[in-house]
Order: C-alpha cells, then sequence, then structure tokens
C-alpha cells in the first residue's frame, strides 16, 4: 500500500553506532486545511512509528501533523548481532505499514 | 421614484453589508486557535510536570532562515555517553505558533549509541521551536531556537 524506503548498511562491525533512515510515502493531511469551498479536509496522519531489532524496540516516535508529508525520520543504534530491524507505521484511518531490514554483524 | 432610488441605495447597501460578513467569517475561521507560547507551555508541563528543566546538552539543528515551512529539516542531538546507567529517555519538540504545540516524541534506549533524531517538520510561522531532552536520571534538559519562516505550512489552501 504505502511505499516506505529503509536505508540500513548491510554490514558493520561489532559495536559499531549505525545511522538508520527511514521514509515513508504519505500524506500527512493535518486536517487544518480546507478546500477552495472551505469544507474542512479531514486529519489523516501516521501517528507512531516503531523500529525492532530481533525483536527488541530500541526506537519509537510519535507524529503529530507537524510532521511533514512522507516523514522522514533518521536515528541511531549499535549493531549488536546479525538480524533484522522491523520497521512499523501506524496511523488514522487503520493506516498501518511495515517494512524489514537485515544486516550482518561481524 | 426618489424613494425607489433610496431604497435601491439601501437595499445595496444591505447586500454589500451582507457580502462583507460573508467574506469576514472565512477570514476569521482561517486562523485556527492555534498553538501559543501558552498552549506550549502547557504541552511542555504535560511532558515535564512540575519538575525544573534545565539548559544545554541538547543542540537543535534546524535552518535559522527556512522559505517553505512545509517541510523543513531538523536534528536533534543529545550529549550524553548512552550506557546503559547514563542514556537519554525521550526526546520532545515543541513549537510556539503551529496549529497545534507538539512537533514529536521521539522514544529512545541504550541501544542508540547515539543520541540523535532527525526528521522533517512543519512550520506554520515564524516561531520558537524547543526541544526539551530526559534523561535515565530524571534529569530535563532544554534548548530554543528561532526560526525565520517565509512561506507557512499547515493552513495552506485555504484562501
Amino acid at each position: 500500500m504505502a511505499a516506505a524506503l529503509i536505508n540500513v548498511p548491510k554490514k558493520a562491525k561489532r559495536g559499531d553506532v549505525i545511522e538508520i533512515k527511514t521514509l515513508i510515502s504519505h500524506i500527512m493531511e493535518t486536517g487544518y486545511r480546507r478546500t477552495a469551498e472551505g469544507k474542512a479536509i479531514p486529519r489523516d496522519i501516521i501517528t507512531n512509528f516503531t523500529c525492532r531489532y530481533n525483536g527488541e524496540e530500541i526506537f519509537r516516535a510519535d507524529l503529530f501533523p507537524a510532521t511533514a508529508a512522507n516523514p522522514f525520520i533518521s536515528f541511531f543504534t549499535i549493531a549488536t548481532e546479525s538480524g533484522k530491524f522491523d520497521f512499523e507505521w501506524i496511523g488514522d484511518n487503520g493506516f498501518s505499514a511495515t517494512a524489514s531490514a537485515t544486516i550482518s554483524v561481524e | 421614484m426618489r424613494s425607489s432610488k433610496a431604497s435601491t441605495r439601501r437595499h445595496f447597501l444591505t447586500l454589500a453589508g451582507g457580502a462583507a460578513t460573508i467574506g469576514a467569517i472565512p477570514v476569521v475561521s482561517l486562523r485556527p486557535a492555534g498553538a501559543t507560547p501558552e498552549s506550549m507551555a502547557a504541552a511542555i508541563r504535560n511532558v515535564v510536570g512540575t519538575a525544573t528543566v534545565q539548559t544545554g546538552r541538547v543542540k537543535l539543528d534546524i535552518p535559522p532562515l527556512v522559505e517553505n515551512g512545509n517541510t523543513v529539516p531538523m536534528t536533534v542531538s543529545v550529549t550524553s555517553p548512552m550506557t546503559s546507567s547514563d542514556y537519554v529517555k525521550s526526546i520532545h519538540v515543541f513549537n510556539e505558533k503551529n496549529p497545534q504545540p507538539n512537533l514529536g516524541n521521539f522514544y529512545l534506549t541504550p541501544r542508540a549509541g547515539r543520541a540523535q533524531v532527525s526528521t522533517r517538520i512543519r512550520l506554520a510561522d515564524t516561531q520558537k521551536i524547543t526541544a526539551i531532552a530526559r534523561l535515565s536520571d530524571g534529569s530535563l534538559w532544554s534548548v530554543s531556537t528561532e526560526v525565520v519562516v517565509t512561506l507557512a505550512a499547515c493552513t495552506e489552501d485555504v484562501i
């Protein structure tokens, strides 16, 4: 449904601090805009973002209408072991999207 | 004939007044109540409670002059060793003049390694941005910065 772009290094040394960048396509309608006829456009945003590293939550964010369209979030983590990152976005109107990325740690 | 002229004029004035009133209503509703310095203070109190917030340790990277408020890159970093006994628990960012005072809440763990988060935000006006970090020892640190915005976001397309 929604296209997500994830940037995680494929390989890392154990103990390295790595940057994770995420981008998801979403309109992030603020709910404060109106059409030309003066009708309020209802809010439609992503409200929560979570990142899990081999099942353990390492990062979480609450988003608001003040987040720009196509939310971009980048953060850091320590490469501890090879495995999988799971990303999840949850939003208004039952919006839900997931993505994942793998990393090999030497 | 004279009276009909007067009535035409009155009629015209009534119409004009009516049109002005109709015109005025959207103008008023165009400006949502909006976040104010007071509502930002209230939003900050919701997060920090009555604890004292110290200044420092937090760095807020945001362009001082923004042409387009629809997408403003923002990076918040906190000086912290990020060990299991001393780390940043959360970072909260607030604004003064958007329709609502929150910009984002970010929750970190010691596994972050570096207390730094980047995202892109919307800014509806020239205003002050405040970032507050909550550390694992319960202390709170903040930084504020002024941003000048030339094209506002959030409520555009309303006219």
